[in-house]
Parts: C-alpha cells; sequence; structure tokens
C-alpha cells in the first residue's frame, strides 16, 4: 500500500479498536479531507468521532486538548502543517507543559502534512519540526516509509503524551510497499538503518531519506558502501543509533529537507561532537535547503532542496576525506 | 439571542445554608488573598502575586450553579472557584510559596494551578488560551453522552484574543456544554475598555457566534448565580454555550507589583462602595440570614483554616533540585 494508504488504515484499525480515538480537523468528515486520509470514516464513526472542525486552528487543536485532559485519543488533522503557527500557543505552551505542570497524561496527536515538491510554494511546503524538537514535552516523528507511517502513528496514538506526526506530503503517493498487517508498532524514538555501509553515515528523515537511498545506490557504483539511518523520531532521537552508526563508519553526513540553520541536523551534528569526537575521520557535514523560505517556482524549489547528484557528491567527497 | 439583564431573584431558591455557604467561600478567597499579600510584601512568594478582589462573587456565583460531576477552566482571579471544586487551601498556599506541596510542585507558580483529576484545567499566562480547551473537555463529554457542563473564566482583555473567538466559535458550532463567564474589571493590566474593544457593550459580542448573553451585576453574588444557573441548565439540555458578562472592578493592581495609578482614584472609590462581600453580608443581615453569632463562628473558623493552611504550606518541603528533569513526559501505562 501506499504511504498515504498506511496512515488512513492505522487511524481506521485504532478508531476501531479504541472507542477514545477520533479524528478532528477541517473538510475532514463529508469531504474526507484534504489528501483524502478520512475517506468513508464519516459513514463508519459518525460525526462525534469525525469532526468536521470550523477553519480555526487555535481551536480545534485547543479542543483535541481539552479532549485528551477527559481521557479522549484525540488526532487532529493540521491541513497543512505550515497553519500550526495559528495553534502555536496551544501547541507549545498549553499541551507541552501539560505534564510537567499536573502530573496528568495528555494522549494528543497532531497530524501534520508537511514538505515540499508538491508545488505548494512558501506557505504549503514547509518543514518545521525544529521549532517542536526545540519544545520539552512534544515527542515528534518523520516516518519515511508506509510500514513506518503506520507504525508511528499506532505508537503516537498509544503514546500518553503530544505527538507531532509529520508526514511528508511528497510520500503520500510515492510508491507502493508492503506493510506488515495487524499490530505493527514502530516505537518512537528508536531509528532505522534503512542501508548497511562502512564507508559513512549518512543520517536523514522524510522525503529526503529516499533521495539519501538513491544517492547511496550511485556512490554504491564508484564502490563506497554508505550506511543510512532513518532517524524516524527527531524528538526524542535515538542517540545510541546516531553515536552506533558514527562510531561505525567514522564519518557522518546529516542531510534534511528543512532549512539549515538551527535544523535538527545541527542537534544531530552536536551530538555526534560530543559523544563521538574521538570516532570522527572527517568533518560532520550537513547538507540541507537553503536559509530563504520555500520558493514556489519547481525550477527554484529544486534549487532549493538537497537534491539526490548533490548528495552523492557529498558521499564521495567524505569517503574521500 | 437577544441580550437580556438578569436579576438576582433566584436567590430566593438557595437555602440559608447555602447562602451562608457562599459567603464563606467569598470571605475564604479574600482572607487567602489578603494573608498572601503580607507574604509577598514579606518576599517570601516568589514572582508575580495576583488577586481577585472585587472578583468574589463572580468566582463564587458562577462555581456554585454547577453540579457534582461539572468542570472548570478558570483564570487568575477566581480563588474561589478552585475552593469550591476541591482544592484545600494549604495546597493553595504551598502553590504560592513554590513548594513540593503545591498544585505545580514548583513547576508553575502563582495560581496558575488546577487539578485535571478534579475535573480543573489549569489555567496559563496566555489569555483565553483555555476557552478552546475547554471546549474540547466539552466535547469529550457530549461525545460520552455525559451531560456534564464546562464552565470557562475569562477577563476583558482575553476577548480580543483569537483564542476567545476561536474557542467560543468552536463551541457554538457544534452546540457544546459550555458556560462562558466574562470577568468585565474594566482593565486589562493597564488597558481600559475603550482601548479593547469598540463595541458598545462586550456581551454585544455574543449574537455574533449565534449564541445568547447576558449581562449582570458582577458584584451580586445572587445575579451571577441566576445567569449561571440558567446557563448550565441550558447548556445541560444541549443548548449550547451562552456568554455571561459581569461587570466588575478590579480593585488591585494587576499584580501586586502594580500600583494601577493609571486607574482614577474616584472609580475606585465608587466601586470600594459596592464591595461584593460587603453587599452580600448586608443582606444577608438585613434577611436575617446572618447573625451576629453565625458571622462570629464563620470568621473565627475562616481565620483558622487560613493560619492552618499556611502553616502545612510552610512545612512543605521546596522542590528536590534533582528532580528538575522528571516529569516533561508521562510514562505509558500501556492502555
Amino acid at each position: 500500500m501506499t504511504y498515504l494508504e498506511a496512515i488512513r488504515e492505522a487511524l481506521r484499525s485504532e478508531m476501531r479498536r479504541d472507542p477514545r480515538v477520533f479524528v478532528l480537523g477541517e473538510d475532514i468528515g463529508v469531504h474526507g479531507g484534504a489528501f483524502g486520509i478520512t475517506k468513508g470514516f464519516l459513514d463508519e464513526f459518525g460525526p462525534w468521532r469525525v469532526i468536521d472542525a470550523p477553519l480555526s486552528e487555535a481551536a480545534n487543536v485547543g479542543a483535541g486538548i481539552g479532549a485528551a485532559v477527559m481521557g479522549m485519543r484525540p488526532v487532529v488533522e493540521l491541513q497543512f502543517a505550515d497553519f500550526v503557527t495559528d495553534a502555536f500557543t496551544q501547541v507549545v505552551n498549553m499541551a507541552a507543559t501539560f505534564h510537567w505542570r499536573t502530573g496528568c497524561p495528555l494522549p494528543l496527536v497532531l497530524r501534520m502534512p508537511y514538505g515540499g515538491d508538491v508545488k505548494g510554494g512558501p506557505f504549503h511546503s514547509q518543514c518545521k519540526e525544529a521549532w517542536f524538537v526545540h519544545t520539552p514535552g512534544l515527542k515528534v516523528v518523520a516516518p519515511a516509509t508506509a510500514g513506518d507511517a503506520k507504525g508511528l502513528l499506532l505508537a503516537a496514538i498509544r503514546d500518553p503524551n503530544p505527538v507531532l506526526y509529520f508526514e511528508h506530503k511528497h510520500l503520500y503517493r510515492y510508491r507502493r510497499e508492503e506493510v506488515p498487517d495487524g499490530e505493527h508498532v514502530t516505537p518512537i524514538g528508536r531509528a532505522h538503518v534503512a542501508r548497511e555501509g562502512t564507508a559513512l553515515s549518512v543520517i536523514s528523515y522524510g522525503w529526503m531519506l529516499h533521495k539519501c537511498l538513491a544517492a547511496a545506490d550511485a556512490a554504491a557504483r564508484d564502490g563506497i558502501a554508505a550506511e543510512v539511518l532513518d532517524l524516524r523520531s527527531l524528538l526524542p532521537l535515538d542517540r545510541d543509533a546516531i553515536l552506533g552508526t558514527v562510531r561505525k563508519t567514522g564519518k557522518a553526513l546529516i542531510v534534511h529537507e528543512a532549512t539549515r540553520t538551527a535544523g535538527v541536523g545541527a542537534e544531530v551534528a552536536a551530538l555526534i561532537a560530543e559523544e563521538a569526537f574521538e570516532s570522527l575521520d572527517g568533518p560532520v557535514v550537513r547538507l540541507a535547503s537553503e536559509d530563504t523560505p520555500v520558493p514556489h517556482s519547481p525550477v527554484l524549489e529544486a534549487a532549493f532542496q538537497p537534491q539526490v547528484e548533490e548528495i552523492a557528491g557529498a558521499i564521495r567527497a567524505l569517503a574521500a576525506y | 439571542m437577544s441580550t437580556i439583564e438578569a436579576t438576582s431573584r433566584a436567590g430566593d431558591a438557595l437555602t440559608p445554608g447555602e447562602l451562608l455557604e457562599m459567603l464563606y467561600y467569598m470571605r475564604l478567597q479574600r482572607a487567602i488573598e489578603d494573608r498572601a499579600i503580607k507574604l509577598y510584601y514579606q518576599g517570601r512568594i516568589p514572582g508575580a502575586y495576583f488577586t481577585g478582589w472585587g472578583h468574589e462573587a463572580i468566582a463564587v456565583g458562577a462555581t456554585y450553579a454547577l453540579g457534582p460531576a461539572d468542570l472548570l477552566a478558570p483564570m487568575h482571579r477566581d480563588l474561589a472557584a478552585y475552593l469550591m471544586r476541591g482544592i484545600p487551601a494549604r495546597r493553595v498556599f504551598a502553590q504560592f510559596l513554590d513548594r513540593e506541596g503545591g498544585l505545580t510542585r514548583g513547576r508553575d507558580g502563582n495560581i496558575h494551578m488546577g487539578d485535571p483529576r478534579l475535573g480543573i484545567l489549569p489555567f496559563i499566562s496566555h489569555m483565553a488560551a483555555s476557552v478552546p480547551v475547554a471546549a474540547g473537555m466539552a466535547l469529550a463529554c457530549r461525545q460520552r453522552g455525559q451531560a456534564r457542563v464546562v464552565l470557562t473564566f475569562f477577563g476583558d482583555g482575553a476577548t480580543s484574543t483569537g483564542a476567545w473567538h476561536e474557542g467560543v466559535n468552536f463551541a457554538a458550532v457544534l452546540r457544546l456544554p459550555v458556560v462562558l463567564v466574562l470577568e468585565n474589571n474594566q482593565y486589562a493590566y493597564s488597558t481600559p475598555l475603550d482601548r479593547q474593544t469598540a463595541a458598545r457593550a462586550l456581551v454585544d459580542k455574543a449574537p455574533g457566534y449565534g449564541i445568547p448573553g447576558v449581562a449582570v451585576d458582577g458584584n451580586d453574588v445572587l445575579a451571577v448565580y441566576a445567569a449561571a444557573r440558567a446557563a448550565v441548565a441550558r447548556a445541560r439540555d444541549g443548548g449550547g454555550p451562552t456568554l455571561i458578562e459581569c461587570r466588575t472592578m478590579r480593585m488591585r493592581g494587576h499584580s501586586e507589583a502594580d500600583h494601577f495609578a493609571y486607574v482614577p482614584r474616584e472609580l475606585l472609590a465608587a466601586w470600594a462602595a459596592r464591595d461584593p462581600i460587603a453587599l452580600f453580608e448586608r443582606r444577608l443581615r438585613e434577611e436575617g440570614q446572618l447573625t451576629a453569632e453565625a458571622d462570629r463562628a464563620m470568621q473565627g473558623r475562616i481565620a483558622q483554616e487560613v493560619e492552618e493552611a499556611l502553616a502545612w504550606a510552610e512545612a512543605s518541603p521546596e522542590p528536590a533540585p534533582a528532580s528538575v528533569a522528571e516529569g516533561v513526559y508521562a510514562a505509558s501505562d500501556g492502555r
């Protein structure tokens, strides 16, 4: 199934399994969602579990928090992750601090359709996960595969904390994959070695993971065996997996679609510098999008984002260092 | 859907014991805050301190309209509401003192407290942020078929925020069982009402959301109670939210660090003559509900409770520094 279908199946199976789980968001009921994820849900679960909400991100996230306070398991869909700015207080002040202040759980999931290569421009393409990685009390996940799209959504819904689930729009119909049936939970906080290698470690997540894998294939034709680590969870980061791969290969290339400065890659680079310095045989290298808003023109966006050839070039250069 | 002026006739339905209980909570709020102001000026309360002087009739009148299973999303001038819904005075003092025994165990301060286990949403500094959350609490009750009502408080300044608009609109669209109590105390910090809104009256905002609005004398506890009782009943019956504008005056600074020179003294004097506790005491005395003996007994009980509560709080330890990293995340219970 596709990544999009995996999200739908995970949502549907959780709603069947647990009556506390419900979805809330704009255009998700009658219309089935801007991307069609919740198509058919209204008929199956009814209007009090599939809630067509006003155009009102602060209210929708706030209402999700309120329902979670009461022990429900809301999954609030932000139509585009970019619109979370309108709900910022609810996410970073109300939700993130809730357990710290009260000792009570807040089992809330925010579905965050994010990322570029969808010709979406500056307000429908952003990768703002680092805002939330900088916010203690939240968890942040970003699946790259259909299997993890399912597994991380199950984990997010079952987690007693607010989880921001960054689902990449370009991956929705990117390819078909085998996804395990039934209970397939990807634990939050565990990275995955997507490709084994010895020459260097390429650390990425989301849509860029696939570009990194293609770049690693290209480098392999030159005899360079790159290891590719899919972070999957950004908060908490899988420190052991990051340090493990770097200690194994001695070199680290970090690639993400989010803009470069103070992105998640900066945290990964700092972690490696602090904890794996003596294993390093070369500089820690970052490839990320330009420090600009996301351009609308496909030509400009191609120049904005890291591309496969660029990643392959960085792999070759770092391998040769 | 029109704006109506409520009266305090509903007081007739209250028993003498209930009337005295309302007075008790109004006085208890004032007594705790009076004691805490002294602590603040002695430098014993870390950070800022906020009181609800002048708001006691709103906190008590509205909260008294709730049933046992109902829910509360209060703000920072409603101390009595917290007390009435089960938070003990000793934990309030421990909260003010940033002690382990406080509601947030030193993680947050002053009246930023609550207890979800008691159905009380803790308040945060972002005005009206509780309003959409209150709507969500009501949504959960509606989803489960529970006839519970959520009472939420906010100030005049809060009505200028997007969160307020969005929360009220959301509750109205879904006809959720929420009662919206606006504590119009004329000033948001130093900002007077005419710099807050161009509306003739804040209650006039209600028709814009398709909900009823009612304006009451916020210094008349029975008027507030009557309006809240009607709104709670309407919410419980599936009629959706009601906006209750309670008109009062903030009788001290925004916080105790604020000397509020921007408020005309004659305005304060006029409102001081209508102190909500004094008004209610006079009424109860005239009606024979508050005898000199009952009055003395209540005052004595409150004084003792305040001192015992403070002693308990002062004996509560400071939070352990080594615990600073604890509690950011909830551990999964596997359910």
